[in-house]
């Protein structure tokens, strides 16, 4: 009998949430999880996705909602009883036992026999690839070593769910790829259903089928990773979503049919798409454009949709295939621009886009939102 | 696996949907309170049985004067208090206390400084030394009494040693005096002063030093600028443990003091009233009266410590 | 003073010890990596010349003690003019120190063992909880160490006489729990801060509840520093003389009050050398708790604890 994931039909969260001492760490989250989906939780830090794992998790009690298991509530029942598997950012591994103790630590609470134990312990370090460091202890083993351990030993149990608090954050760049590819493959052959917190977009669009954008403790949206890229419902979503360049600016005049506008950001009149015509009509208004989708202009090249910013080059940096490059308009708006050939520091550049990719979102209405300062509450 | 992602996840159900039962216990946990609040319990019940009843019961004593306190003080429930202000027996010792008390300590951590520097140097035989500055913890107060006595006394070997290198005429009175506690003070004092500085001091990341070095700040200018502001707080917290050790002092002040002189402190007062003239409820105010000038001394201490920075040394603290 | 840095070495020795002004680095031999002249500048030997002063005081009262112990009518020599062991077995009879040792180890074992077991649920909960009261109940806990223990120590003997406990081992052990056991706390609330939580989140995730999650996972962990804690808490209540001696009786006496005692008893107290060959007993005992303390754990790391790399 291989490790397989422990069923379900549905997990739903009905406006959970939870404050610390007035301050809402988490307000009205309400999600439905079906069984073999990998959720990815998307945020900066401070927006309430760990917090909302925690409870998920029963490490930190709810303070409003319910969470359902297929209609039975399970907010109220204890972390160890839930049945759930949870990867820890720090690894979380016992330091004193070896890893196959680490891994066999679950199995022997539920009071399995020695027999049943090591045999799934054997196979959940064959999974991981770990079969000859097993009696080696976590501290004499490099940081992705520890991580599959971790996992090991969550998904050992068989869990129904299986929560992951940002597992990659702590290794380096290289590994993090790797070991993004080996949870995905875990996922894929062993059918858990997962929950998966990160600050990093990449790694949430990689690997999760629906994603979950929280900033401030509310949910901003929830769709499948190409919904979230291309159609971000505000500008934090875009802004989260790698659409750097989040100009303030102000409707000029509706364009033509349909939710093309006319705007003016600072000295440039640009025409984009309106993000949420229902808000339409605020005049305030949030310029969102990737650096991607401005193109540098060659010159007598006709510019997209009439759109054409101007700027001398500020900062240049080589990344590879292409290179990042600062351009800073005559008002002073930096904009932030992948080109494939390198220009001169200095130089004068003519950008376009098309109307498309130009999203035009309303301001928020207390424009000043201070970023939360306060770190998420680690779990009791 | 992977299912076809839908929109039709996420749904949004009536916010107002029945709290029921939840509701205590969501307040609650915002609160911080669950079960396993239990874990305090045992030490509750211990601090409030023996820390806070019989506390509170002293200082109910304080206020049932004996009937020859009453007469000879007037005062009514108050007489003790009277007593205690007005017999210059008594309130005299707080000055003695204090006269000990506050040099010891503050002799006891400002030399912990510089020894704690040094020895945080790197050397042969460091961890020997440190053992040694420690050794005085086992003797215990009424060793180095005992011991003072021998090697200090009129006939010990230091003034014999004095006297046979024609430093002084005739044997140095350094017990059965100010002196004697004071040097008792320091020995079982200095050992614990300078293990706190020196775990301070190694809280502090050294690279911070190296940093200023390479500002072009000098070796004082490091200690004014750097090492001295980040040690402060600790500095304050080790005087303020080594004064408690210090302002508590007994047996000293009887075995190598003048016991009715100029080591009369309050701690002798206090027994003196408990075991010998067995008024418990004297005894209780002068044991008051000494936690309220002791604490009053912290209390300055601690105000001084909180407009210090206290963050983060930088090191492994 | 950083010891670290290569540029460091030569110069150092130079411009610690004279001050502001000597900033200009003399050339000096090099030496080994890490190790410093000892023979530094004068401020540096005046540290020094004081911390051999300190350490001729203690000897001479150490040896001044021991050698008294052994001594037979020393009075007005350098040494005493014969040697004798007489005097311990004196002194062991003479007080019964069969009984005062056999108190004074029972006491601090279990003293020891409650306070551990007392305060080290309740230090966990300070270093991983916050929940109503929590100020109130660290004040609770600091104010047995902050305050003079006679403070307590008098209305809490008085009591214990009103109960009937006086004079009794009972009462010699519930007056020493006062101060350890907040000792306990303070010193392993810190140590269970440094232990990253969430590994009991892990073994509460693995379905160990919360006596497993102590037991197996906390216990091990914690170990080095309950032994810390423990030591320290045994070396106290050794040499706590203020609060045993306000309720202990003659069946009760712990070693440093039988020796107090001794010395202060009326008509002109007990032989000098008796109470030296106490003092060497009491001292030997401190001295092997101690040498055991050291081997586990270093001694300038006691408030300080080393902090593993948290995450969060």
């Amino acid at each position: 009998m291989a490790i397989t994931a422990g069923t379900f039909e549905s997990l739903e969260l009905r406006g959970v949430g939870r404050t610390f001492g007035g301050h809402e760490a988490l307000v009205g989250l309400d999600l439905t999880v079906r069984a073999g989906e990998f959720i990815a939780l998307l945020g900066p830090s401070g927006c309430g996705k760990s917090t909302a794992l925690n409870c998920l998790a029963g490490l930190l009690p709810l303070t409003h909602g319910q969470i359902l298991l297929d209609g039975t509530r399970v907010d109220t029942v204890p972390s160890e009883k839930r049945g759930f598997g949870m990867v820890f950012q720090s690894y979380a591994l016992f330091p004193h036992l070896s890893v196959e103790k680490n891994v066999a630590f679950g199995l022997q609470m539920r009071g399995l026999g020695k027999q049943e134990i090591r045999r799934r312990v054997d196979e959940a370090i064959d999974l991981v690839k770990l079969g000859e460091h097993a009696r080696k202890l976590p501290g004499q083993l490099s940081g992705g070593q520890q991580q599959r351990v971790a996992i090991a030993r969550a998904v050992v149990l068989e869990p129904s769910l299986v929560l992951m608090d940002e597992p990659l954050s702590n290794l380096d760049a290289k590994l993090r790829l790797d070991m993004r590819t080996e949870i995905r493959r875990l996922h894929q052959s062993l059918g858990l259903t997962t929950i998966y917190v990160t600050h990093d977009q990449e790694e949430a669009l990689s690997l999760a089928d629906r994603l979950v954008v929280l900033r401030e403790g509310r949910v901003q949206q929830v769709g499948t990773p190409d919904e979230l890229y291309d159609h971000p419902r505000n500008w934090h979503v875009a802004d989260f979503m790698g659409y750097r360049n989040i100009l303030p600016g102000v409707v000029v005049a509706p364009q033509g049919a349909g939710d093309r506008v006319q705007v003016s950001v600072g000295s440039l009149a640009l025409s984009g798409r309106q993000v949420d015509p229902a808000g339409s009509t605020a005049r305030d208004v949030r310029v969102a454009v990737r650096p991607d989708d401005l193109v540098v202009l060659a010159p007598g090249e006709e510019p997209r949709d009439g759109n054409v910013l101007r700027g001398t080059v500020l900062v240049v940096e080589y990344h590879g295939r292409e290179f990042a490059v600062v351009v800073q308009a005559p008002d002073g708006t930096l904009l932030h621009v992948r080109t494939p050939v390198a220009p001169q520091v200095g130089a004068e550049l003519a950008l376009t886009a098309p109307a498309e990719r130009i999203l035009v979102f309303p301001a928020d209405l207390t424009e000043r939102s201070a970023e939360p300062d306060r770190a998420e509450a680690v779990a009791a | 696996m992977s299912t076809a992602p839908t929109a039709s996840g996420h749904r949004t159900p009536d916010r107002r949907a029945p709290r029921s039962t939840a509701s205590l216990r969501h307040r609650l946990a915002e609160r911080g309170v669950d079960s396993s609040l239990w874990l305090m319990v045992p030490a509750l019940v211990f601090a409030l049985a023996l820390f806070v009843y019989p506390f509170s019961y002293g200082i109910g004593l304080t206020f049932q004067p004996s009937l020859a306190a009453q007469e000879r003080w007037g005062g009514g429930v108050l007489a003790n208090y009277v007593a205690f202000f007005r017999d210059p027996f008594v309130f005299d010792s707080v000055w003695i206390t204090m006269r000990l008390a506050l040099p010891a300590a503050l002799f006891n951590v400002i030399a912990s400084i510089p020894v704690a520097l040094v020895l945080r140097r790197r050397f042969r035989g460091k961890r020997l030394m440190t053992s040694v500055l420690v050794l005085p913890i086992t003797l215990g107060t009424v060793l180095t009494a005992q011991g003072l006595l021998i090697f200090a006394g009129r006939q010990g070997w230091l003034n014999r040693f004095l006297m046979a290198a024609g430093l002084v005429d005739e044997p140095l009175q350094l017990v059965n005096n100010y002196v004697g506690v004071m040097l008792s003070l320091i020995i079982t004092g200095f050992p614990f002063a300078f293990l706190l500085v020196s775990s301070y001091l190694s809280g502090i990341d050294p690279s911070l030093e190296s940093a200023a070095r390479t500002l072009g700040a000098g070796w004082w200018q490091r200690f004014r600028r750097i090492t001295m502001p980040l040690l402060a707080p600790g500095l304050a917290t080790t005087f303020i443990l080594t004064f408690v050790l210090a302002f508590s002092v007994f047996p000293s002040a009887r075995l190598v003091g003048d016991a009715m002189g100029s080591t009369r402190v309050m701690s002798l007062m206090a027994f003196r009233a408990f075991g010998e003239q067995n008024d418990y409820p004297m005894a209780s105010t002068i044991a008051l009266m000494m936690g309220v000038v002791e604490l009053a001394v912290v209390a300055l201490v601690l105000a001084w410590r909180a407009l210090l920075y206290k963050g983060s040394t930088g090191g492994k603290g | 003073m950083a010891l670290d840095d290569d540029v460091d070495r030569g110069t150092v020795a130079t411009t610690e010890g004279s001050g502001s002004g000597g900033r200009a680095p003399r050339p000096r031999p090099a030496r080994a990596p890490g190790e410093r002249s000892l023979a530094a500048s004068p401020s540096t030997w005046f540290v020094w010349a004081g911390m051999a002063a300190f350490l001729v005081l203690l000897l001479g009262i150490l040896v001044a003690v021991v050698v008294d112990s052994f001594g037979r009518g020393w009075f007005r020599t350098w040494l005493p003019p014969e040697w004798t062991t007489d005097w311990y077995s004196g002194a062991w009879d003479r007080f019964d120190l069969t009984h005062v040792v056999g108190v004074t180890v029972g006491v601090a074992v279990t003293v020891v063992v409650l306070s551990v077991l007392i305060g080290v649920p309740a230090a966990y909960l300070l270093a991983r909880r916050s929940f109503p009261g929590k100020r109130l109940v660290n004040v609770l806990f600091l104010l047995p160490i902050l305050m003079p223990p006679i403070t307590f120590g008098i209305p809490l003997a008085t009591v214990m006489y009103a109960f009937g406990l006086g004079r009794s081992v009972i009462a010699v052990i519930l007056v020493n729990l006062v101060p350890s056991v907040p000792f306990v706390i303070l010193t392993m609330t810190p140590f269970i801060e440094q232990i990253n939580p969430a590994i009991e989140s892990a073994a509460r995730m693995c379905g160990a509840g919360i006596r497993q999650v102590f037991t197996r996972v906390l216990a091990p962990l914690l170990v080095p520093g309950i032994l810390a804690a423990a030591i320290l808490v045994l070396v106290r209540t050794v040499g706590m003389f203020e609060l045993t001696f306000l309720v202990s009786g003659p069946q009760s006496d712990t070693l440093v009050v039988a020796i107090y005692r001794a010395m202060t008893s009326a008509g002109g107290g007990e032989a000098r050398q008796l109470i030296s060959a106490m003092a060497v007993i009491y001292t030997t005992t401190m001295l092997a708790m101690l040498v055991v303390a050291l081997r586990f754990v270093n001694p300038t790391q006691l408030v300080a604890q080393v902090k593993d790399a948290r995450d969060d």
